[in-house]
């Protein structure tokens, strides 16, 4: 009989699966369960988009399309950037990519070579660190700090970077903890920056997702020295909620997309030709669709802030991305018991800080992207089983 | 104000300090609002929305059209302000097409209903005829689908 654990590859056997997946088990058996658990909009992906997706089909458009992407896709990405981040990227410039997700892959893989260092800002988003590590890299993790508003500060970065540093990651506006980086934040980066040959992966997927009236900042628009050591990662999943489409893309240097076209090319041969039709319309006729969401989520925000804090748990504002990350330190019990005992004894379901970085103890991650008389009915649960316990 | 309008229509349930929260104003603002608009007789009421065939109920909906003819002291407005006594009459609306008047009857009985159109309809001294159409099933009122079964399809996601 064959071996398999000779066969597995140590890198792939040592990782961890993600730790939420008991809670999401538990959660599909009980009825009547809130799940604020979801890291994907509530919302149907405007009609435009799925229309021009449909119109596609018809026409028979089922074909691969060239590797980087449909052109007439690549350029209005460009003219999108340009129209609501003031980035100036070429069409030449970007690869269209299923979901962020992949952009980040291909941006690890085509810089990481074996003991490189990544330093990543936490907790984050949880894909990072499996990528470094497949490709041989190592984590180093700057835990973002509340007091901070959960920002990675320039000395922070400074203290954290060695000869073998390669790459920064940049996961702001954050996921799960809702942060931004402000242009003078990121100024404070550069400058730790300027002079070494460290690359930024900034990973932009809920760019259009900020609140309080400022718009997001990329770093690659703060400088030419750092519009040239960055990798935009972006997609249309949380902004156009067009999650289960799978699109996403990446602009920068040409020196490091045309290595990251080559894995893509080679591992993907090209994005889904319908969700690319889609994605122009996006690009090109939904800003009114996105800022009509961003305006719903604002409003979920204030309410999700307001109801944790009035329970005893205390919760910043968060200016991006749609996650409260209150703290539940207060209750006495660990992120894993609080979402445990909270789904059996009142069938709301909500992340422990830890699924997103051992630094995210004492937290939990609950997400907004819900309707408000849900959410309304999520927060009277948790109320009620934080007064359970306290009592 | 239209926020605060939206909401109500949306959820009328919600405390005045959730829709403080939601329109980011003082629960005190939001409950003064809430006068101003009634008052002014632009909030009207707060009603349920109710699956009748789920709660058994054998309460029959109809949409009757009405055509008219208008008199010099008795037109469009004083016909609809008259019909809209009847307590059995939910919706009044002035039509452009076909007929002049529809009316959303919710009744008893079938029985009720023709009762309805042939004591205290059709003799008004203004209407010319009436159609009376039963509602066989209601899949959407209000805004609200009727038996929606969907569930949140979306799984957890980091």
């Amino acid at each position: 009989m064959i071996d398999y654990s000779r066969v597995l590859n140590d890198t792939v056997v040592g990782i961890k699966p993600s730790g939420i997946r008991k809670f999401f088990d538990i959660a599909r058996t009980l009825d009547g369960c809130i799940s604020l658990g979801v890291g994907e909009p509530d919302f149907v992906t405007p009609w435009a988009i799925r229309e021009a997706g449909i119109v596609s089909l018809e026409r028979g458009r089922t074909w691969y399309t060239g590797n980087s992407g449909l052109e007439p896709l690549r350029k209005s990405v460009c003219g999108y950037l340009k129209r609501r981040f003031d980035m100036n990227y070429e069409p030449d410039s970007v690869v269209i990519t299923v979901g962020g997700s992949e952009a980040i892959d291909l941006c690890v893989r085509a810089v990481i070579n074996s003991g490189d260092e990544v330093i990543i800002p936490m907790p984050c988003y949880v894909a990072y660190d499996p990528i470094v590590r497949l490709c041989g890299g190592v984590t180093v993790p700057v835990v973002t700090k509340a007091e901070n508003g959960f920002r990675i500060t320039g000395d922070e970065l400074r203290a954290a970077i060695t000869d073998r540093t390669k790459l920064l990651v940049l996961p702001f506006p954050n996921n799960p903890t809702g942060a931004v980086m402000r242009r003078e934040h990121l100024e404070e980066l550069a400058e730790v920056l300027r002079d070494t040959n460290i690359l930024v992966l900034s990973d932009e997927i809920y760019a259009e997702l900020t609140y309080g009236g400022e718009r997001h900042v990329s770093p690659a628009s703060i400088s030419d020295d750092m519009y040239a050591r960055t990798v935009i990662v972006n997609g249309f999943s949380k902004a156009f909620a067009m999650t289960g489409w799978r699109l996403g893309y990446c602009c920068g240097p040409d020196e490091i997309v045309r290595q990251m076209l080559k894995i893509h090319q080679f591992a993907i041969m090209c994005a889904p030709t319908t969700s690319q039709y889609a994605a122009i319309a996006a690009m090109e006729s939904c800003d009114g669709e996105v800022e009509k969401m961003v305006e719903e989520y604002a409003m979920r925000r204030r309410l999700m802030v307001d109801g944790f804090n009035r329970m005893g748990l205390t919760c910043a504002d968060p200016n991006g991305a749609f996650y409260v990350f209150p703290s539940i330190e207060s209750t006495g019990l660990t992120a894993d018991e609080f979402c445990e005992k909270l789904l059996y004894a009142q069938r709301v379901a909500v992340v422990p800080g830890t699924a997103f970085g051992d630094c995210g103890e004492g937290h939990i991650r609950a997400s907004y992207a819900q309707s408000v008389g849900q959410l309304s009915e999520a927060l009277r649960r948790i109320e009620k089983f934080v007064k359970e316990l306290k009592s | 104000m239209d926020k605060l309008l939206k909401l109500l229509k949306e959820n009328a349930r919600l405390s005045v300090e959730e829709m403080a929260v939601l329109c980011d104003r003082t629960p005190e603002k939001i409950a003064e609002q809430i006068d101003e608009l009634t008052a002014k007789k632009i909030l009207l009421g707060y009603r349920a929305v109710i699956d009748w065939e789920k709660a058994g109920s054998e309460k029959v909906t109809s949409i009757i059209e009405v055509k008219i003819s208008p008199k010099r002291d008795f037109g469009f407005d004083e016909f609809a302000a008259a019909v809209a006594r009847f307590p059995e009459v939910q919706r009044v609306y002035l039509m452009s097409g076909g007929y002049d008047i529809m009316l959303e009857i919710l009744a008893d009985s079938f029985r009720d209903v023709a009762m309805f159109v042939a004591k205290r309809l059709a003799p008004m001294d203004s209407v010319l005829s009436t159609a009376t159409h039963f509602v066989l099933r209601t899949y959407k009122d209000n805004g609200v689908i009727m038996g929606d079964e969907r569930t949140d399809e979306r799984g957890f996601s980091l």
